[in-house]
């Protein structure tokens, strides 16, 4: 569709642009990416025809640009440039009706009936039929851009170029015309060239992106390839850190802000912070920790700083635990977006907990064990919903920096130590009469400072490791002696 | 829908309103006058001359002879000078993306009273073109004016906001302005010519006037309304129209020169009259939209009908005296003018 051969140039002779050559294919979805100056608009001038090239050439459908009359050209392909202020109150339709004049021939044009119906289906598919009759400037940004993407669909292109379409749009307006986009790209065989401002909008939009640094092509690849930590601390001169998208497999950039590490003070996490109550066991931090967790509330990955286990009545029954926890919670004065809430129907007075140090890696292991409903993990095909007395609930805050592999060594080291107690104790699965490996609703929680030391790995060779160890057996074998005794 | 939606959808009907507001004007302005020439002599006398009907007796021949002699060629040129400073400014202001961009504002009509004060001082007459030198003249002054102030602007500010073309237009303005005043002063014999004309008058003009505009009026205009699309697009800017296929270049060097032609012969006929290339096409946009396939034709009928009433009023105020007719319409397109400014800076 689109094809650039060592393409360089730019205004005044000055060469912005130096040797890009990419290829576009039908229904591809492109983005350009670079910081500001990098040359991203003189590219797209370039390829729109607006400036020629001093050297190189562009081509659409196999033929160079420059052969092409301004109204065949317009025809191949429309641009839709950033929104600028209009001097005269056209209305929606005379705008739209204007994406036709490249359709037009002779002096006095007429328009048709098939001119009737390409605006019509335009302006139903950017959703600004309704406003039709209505002046442009009386429009938001986002119906103003729509209004300027019809016009540009009106031409009936091929390929469309946009230069950063979503700036200065508010966040559902930028999804809106974007996933309009993706849809004529992928249903209508459109093929869409970009301009992005924001890496994680091209990195969700599109098949492929060119990183341009200095008017020199960096990259072309899929986004994965592109949006590197190295690549854009390279060019963007900043540092980012990658991870991926929650629910879609794309990468994501985010920024670090410099002042973040040095403006919080050093925070220590243990018994102090901790308090027992009858109804919860509760851990404030003075800062939000790095967590990951499984209970009913603030599970998986996050930044929590309050961290709640709760008693509740042996025959608690509830359809919807996640939601009356919710309530809970919030009726006791907790922040629910940094806070991890999870159940037992223990005696929190007989929860075990210890500060544990050794060469400078300090935890601090907090554990609530009952085991009358204990499991053998091994043959737990039947193994009921609870609601005898027995969850064990382990919480452990490390203060240091650890690693996403830190936190999930440190869930096994811990998974493994509990099992090693619970055969200690000879705790077995009454279905079975095997040991137990747990309860059948076991809880955890990893949580860490991310201040200080940075602790790699969290296995059984490490410090860290043998201390989570040494430290969920001891406690949870405390716990649950004191719970049998109880 | 509001009634001005209402209007916006209704072009029959603004055709309808625009030409029977330049009928009535002109009627209006052939009838009144030091003698009162009842309608209905009006119309047989111009039927008499467009259709060969025989004219009834009961016409008196001094009526017969003011019509036709006075009162229906000078009506007939300010339609003329209306309709082509009018239709000018439309495409102008739709070119430059402003509002504000009029003729008179744009120096384009001193550049014009330049060349055609120099050819009357000079007494230039160029072979083959005789009466038309001084149009010919007037136009090339004009189009050279527009083109040096573009350049000028386009130097100031790439962008060349509404502001910086003002300021440019009135610089040469100025500028040209100060070379009139100095051919005056320097003038002996013909400063009774010059100052006549320059005044701005459509008075005692005469038939030969108007052959003198009219070919440059239906040459101007016809460039002008086949580039209506054109002037669409580019009201949205010279980058989106070239995106949407037009070919910038060429056609803005056609609209240009059509203007020049328009006001160049105007003010060559009629002296340099302001602001009527900025009231009428803003006036007609307000009432049926910017779409310049209508705001072109429109403008030119208003524009006609309106500089007729003007040339009324400019002869009949303080009767027996005559006003200058640029001092009427400066007095109405001014306030206008400062109007549409503050609007402009209330919304950027």
């Amino acid at each position: 569709m689109l094809n650039l051969e060592h393409v360089s140039g730019g205004y005044d002779g000055e060469s912005v642009i130096q040797d890009i050559s990419f290829s576009v294919s039908q229904g591809e979805f492109f983005g350009i990416l670079g910081p500001n100056g990098s040359g991203k608009t003189t590219l797209l001038k370039m390829i729109s025809g607006l400036i020629s090239c001093t050297s190189g050439s562009v081509q659409v459908d196999n033929r160079s640009i420059d052969h092409f009359s301004r109204k065949a050209l317009a025809k191949k392909m429309a641009v839709l440039p950033q929104l600028t202020a209009h001097a005269f109150s056209y209305t929606v339709r005379e705008t739209v009706a204007l994406g036709r004049y490249a359709h037009h021939q002779g002096l006095f044009q007429r328009w048709t009936p098939e001119d009737e119906r390409v605006l019509y289906t335009v302006m139903e598919q950017t959703n600004i039929t309704v406003f039709q009759h209505q002046a442009v400037q009386e429009l938001s940004g986002g119906e103003q851009q729509r209004v300027f993407l019809a016009q540009a669909l009106a031409q009936q292109p091929g390929l469309l170029l946009l230069d950063e379409p979503t700036n200065h749009l508010d966040l559902a307006y930028q999804k809106d015309l974007l996933d309009l986009l993706k849809k004529g790209a992928e249903q209508e065989g459109l093929t869409v060239v970009s301009i992005f401002h924001d890496l994680n909008l091209a990195s969700l939009y599109c098949d492929r992106l060119l990183l341009l640094d200095k008017g020199r092509e960096r990259a072309i690849h899929t986004p994965d390839g592109v949006l590197s930590e190295r690549l854009i601390k390279e060019v963007y001169k900043t540092n980012v850190t990658k991870y991926p998208h929650p629910t879609v497999a794309k990468p994501q950039m985010h920024l670090l802000p410099d002042k973040a590490e040095c403006s919080a003070e050093a925070v220590m996490i243990g018994p102090s912070m901790l308090t027992i109550k009858q109804e919860h066991i509760t851990l404030t931090s003075p800062i939000p920790l790095r967590t990951l967790s499984s209970g009913v509330c603030g599970a998986g990955i996050g930044w929590n700083s309050a961290f709640v286990n709760r008693h509740v009545p042996k025959n608690y029954d509830c359809s919807d635990p996640e939601g009356e926890m919710h309530d809970y919670l919030e009726k006791n004065g907790f922040n629910m977006g940094m806070t991890v809430g999870m159940m037992t129907a223990v005696q929190l007075s007989d929860a075990a907990y210890s500060l544990w140090e050794r060469e400078h890696v300090s935890l601090f292991t907090v554990v609530t064990a009952g085991v009358g409903n204990a499991t053998d993990g091994t043959q737990s095909v039947g193994a009921s919903y609870p609601l005898t007395q027995g969850t064990i609930n382990i919480w452990l805050f490390v203060n240091g920096h650890l690693t996403e592999e830190a936190f999930i060594q440190a869930v096994m080291t811990a998974t493994e130590a509990k099992a090693q107690a619970l055969r200690e104790l000879d705790i077995r699965d009454k279905r079975t009469n095997t040991i137990a490996t747990g309860t059948s609703t076991d809880s955890i929680l990893v949580a860490a400072t991310q201040q200080g030391e940075t602790l790699s790995y969290a296995g059984t060779a490490t410090v860290l490791g043998q201390l989570i160890g040494e430290s969920v057996y001891t406690e949870t074998k405390k716990a649950i002696e004191r719970s049998q005794a109880g | 829908m509001s009634i001005r939606n209402f209007l916006k959808n209704n072009y029959v009907f603004a055709y309808v309103l625009a030409f029977a507001f330049l009928l009535v004007s002109m009627l209006t302005g052939i009838s009144v006058g030091s003698v009162s020439v009842p309608v209905s002599d009006i119309v047989k006398i111009i039927g008499a001359h467009v259709f060969r009907l025989p004219i009834a007796d009961q016409v008196d021949s001094t009526n017969m002879n003011i019509v036709s002699q006075i009162r229906l060629p000078r009506v007939l040129l300010a339609g003329l000078v209306g309709a082509s400073l009018a239709i000018a400014g439309a495409a102008f202001q739709g070119l430059l993306r402003n509002p504000l961009a009029d003729p008179y504002i744009l120096g384009v009509s001193s550049g014009a009273s330049v060349g055609a004060v120099a050819t009357l001082f000079f007494n230039i007459s160029i072979p083959f073109l005789g009466l038309y030198t001084l149009p010919a003249l007037s136009i090339a002054a004009a189009l050279i004016t527009i083109l040096l102030v573009l350049f000028f602007a386009r130097r100031v500010d790439r962008t060349m906001r509404v502001e910086t073309i003002i300021l440019t237009g009135i610089v040469f303005s100025s500028f040209l302005g100060a070379f009139i005043s100095l051919i005056i002063a320097l003038t002996g014999d013909q400063l009774q010519q010059i100052m006549g004309w320059l005044l701005g008058s459509v008075s005692m003009r005469g038939w030969s006037h108007i052959g003198i505009i009219v070919p440059f009026f239906i040459l101007g205009a016809l460039l002008l309304l086949v580039n209506t699309s054109e002037l669409n697009a580019m009201s949205f800017g010279e980058e989106r129209a070239q995106y949407l296929g037009v070919d910038v270049e060429k056609r803005k060097l056609v609209i240009l020169v059509a203007g020049s032609i328009l006001t160049g012969a105007a003010v060559a006929v009629s002296g340099a009259i302001g602001f009527v290339g900025l009231v009428i096409p803003h006036l007609t946009r307000r009432l049926w939209g910017p779409d310049h396939v209508h705001l072109l034709p429109l403008s030119i009928l208003t524009g006609a009908g309106f500089l007729m009433l003007t040339d009324l009023i400019s002869r009949t105020i303080i009767s027996p005296r005559i006003l200058p007719i640029g001092v009427i319409t400066a007095l109405i397109g001014a306030p206008i003018f400062a109007i549409i400014l503050m609007k402009q800076r209330k919304s950027t």
